[in-house]
């Protein structure tokens, strides 16, 4: 009996230790935060002595007289234009696939599910070209619109996997009382799906929100900068000497990550088996 | 009346798909076409694209700053799979069990996952492993003067390799998932067996687990292949030092986008689209060798 209260406490001991030393780096960036410039990168601390918020102020200023907040709106406006383009189109594309018997239906699933293998490299010229002559180079449109067309094949997979389990009954009951596939859809699918809503929402969420490759790609106005960009342009316009701001800055920058995390973390983890366990 | 209604669903189907439809024809199938004919000239956006044929491609396996550049992409990718996938499996068989705390340390692991292919963790890393950074901090101590790392070509590479191992929460979480779908019994009969738990692990576990090992490893391949935040964060942008981390996507960046060299941008985008290809290609030809179906 002792000997196995042993064995227990050393298993959360060490699961303790090895979890501390991972998220390390990112409370030792929390604590450098709220640090005077003098003792920030002199101690492996985790308790900031004395507690500062001068850099989270001087860094919400931001750049060139535009300050965080438009970088925050612009991060936010992008995240929820995708959003809904996310779900919009995946959950028509889902419907589709899980509900509508159709001779086509085996074929445009299989090239959905490739196109989820390609790299996104491939297409990358042509969509920049494309955008550039339509005049949509430094506006949010390349990076919102694509979503409206179900772009990536993720969302789709998550939809059609979560329709295919809603029970067959409903729809046959539903039928006999007249109704057909857009009745169907929206009064009885689409509230079901509330689930896979959730989850697509939050996975479009995350990956927008700490998407930099297309908004680079794209965007180049200051004005039109989302925070990912903003604390790219803060490394190189203050070189070394704003540290204290740049990691206030990248902490709020991760505080909606965090957040979704703790809200939803039931969807977040039906996301990511989503694609392995049922498929 | 039931070919009538067949007829029905047909429109009916394309109806509910026409948005993934003219996506699929107008963002990904006309790009790419379109990004393999540029592949054969010289574009550069202002001009009109002029035929080069094979050029692109020839020039690629002449260019040292390519050759660099895929062997640092090859030696990225190969190291940091099997570590991270190995983490992945070796933390969800130790936080399988529902005891209590498990939730949050399971929460704990997965963090590193959440906020790793930020800018902001990426300028954290590009500190942490600088010349007065956390790791030379620490090793001080020992009376170690570390260099800085991430500006020193044998080593810079090595912190982004860390970075990507760090983030084997998504895969771990995975794991989780279908380790909770092996049946108990199994463990139990194995037990009275006489089977001791690293016996248990090698004989119930890991051969059980192999069809998602095989889905975790063509999508890690797939995903690390296109990193690109890291490297460009970490090294400025420049893939530096000596291109020690000019991982793929990062030259195809520099190529087409600063360079304005589209054509060659387009070449390199086809022979990854190829090399992935092949690799994932490889794994499916193996998995009838190692992976294991009930």
């Amino acid at each position: 009996m002792k000997k196995r209260m042993w064995k227990n406490a050393l298993f959360h001991i060490l699961i303790i230790l090895t979890g501390l030393s991972m998220v390390y780096p990112l409370l030792w960036m929390l604590r450098s935060s709220f640090s005077d410039r003098t003792k920030m990168f002199s101690s492996v601390s985790l308790w900031p002595d004395p507690i500062v918020l001068s850099n989270y102020a001087e860094g919400w200023r931001g750049l060139s007289g535009i300050t965080f907040s438009t970088f925050f709106l612009n991060s936010f406006l992008i995240v929820l234009l995708v959003m809904a383009g996310t779900v919009f189109s995946s959950i028509l594309a889902g419907y589709a696939f899980a509900r509508v018997k159709f001779r086509m239906r085996g074929f445009w699933f299989t090239i959905m599910m490739g196109t989820m293998m390609l790299p996104l490299h491939v297409k990358l010229v042509p969509q920049y070209i494309v955008f550039y002559k339509l005049g949509w180079v430094n506006t949010f449109l390349p990076l919102a619109v694509p979503s409206f067309f179900g772009i990536n094949g993720f969302f789709i997979f998550l939809f059609t996997q979560f329709m295919r389990g809603i029970p067959q009954e409903l729809d046959e009951a539903a039928t006999i009382d007249g109704c057909h596939h857009f009745q169907l859809f929206a009064r009885i699918h689409v509230p079901l799906s509330v689930p896979a809503i959730i989850t697509a929402s939050i996975f479009a969420f995350l990956w927008t929100w700490n998407d930099f490759f297309t908004q680079m790609l794209y965007l180049s106005d200051i004005k039109k900068f989302t925070v990912a960009l903003a604390l790219r342009m803060f490394i190189d316009s203050q070189g070394q000497s704003s540290w204290g701001a740049l990691f206030a800055m990248s902490i709020l920058s991760l505080i909606p990550l965090f957040v979704m995390f703790i809200a939803f973390q039931k969807y977040l983890v039906e996301g990511i088996t989503a694609g392995s366990i049922k498929g | 009346m039931r070919k009538h209604l067949t007829n029905h669903n047909e429109l009916i189907g394309h109806i509910f798909l026409l948005p993934w439809i003219l996506g699929l024809f107008g963002l990904t199938l006309f790009p790419m076409i379109a990004s393999l004919y540029l592949s054969f000239t010289h574009y550069d956006l202002l001009t009109p694209a002029r035929w080069a044929g094979l050029g692109n491609y020839i020039q690629l396996f002449g260019d040292p700053k390519f050759l660099k550049s895929l062997g640092v992409t090859f030696r990225f990718v190969l190291i940091s799979v099997p570590f991270q996938l190995a983490f992945a499996l070796l933390v969800a068989v130790v936080l399988k069990r529902n005891r209590r705390g498990v939730r949050i340390y399971r929460a704990i692991y997965y963090l590193p996952s959440l906020f790793g292919g930020s800018v902001a963790v990426a300028i954290l890393w590009r500190r942490i492993f600088g010349k007065d950074g956390l790791v030379n901090l620490v090793l001080g101590w020992f009376g170690i003067k570390g260099v800085s790392w991430i500006t020193t070509p044998s080593t810079a590479l090595t912190t982004l390799i860390i970075l990507a191992i760090w983030q084997f929460g998504s895969s771990m979480v995975i794991f989780l998932a279908s380790l909770k779908q092996i049946p108990q019994d199994y463990y139990e009969a194995a037990s009275i067996d006489g089977a001791g738990k690293v016996r248990q692990f090698f004989s119930i576990t890991l051969p059980l687990l192999t069809p998602m090992v095989f889905f975790n490893v063509v999508m890690t391949i797939i995903s690390s292949f296109q990193s690109f935040t890291p490297s460009y964060i970490v090294s400025g942008g420049t893939g530096g030092p000596l291109d020690a981390t000019l991982l793929y996507s990062l030259y195809i960046y520099i190529k087409g986008f600063t360079q304005f060299q589209m054509g060659y941008a387009s070449a390199m985008a086809w022979m990854l689209l190829f090399i992935i290809g092949a690799f994932t290609g490889l794994i499916f030809l193996s998995a009838k060798r190692w992976v294991f179906y009930e």
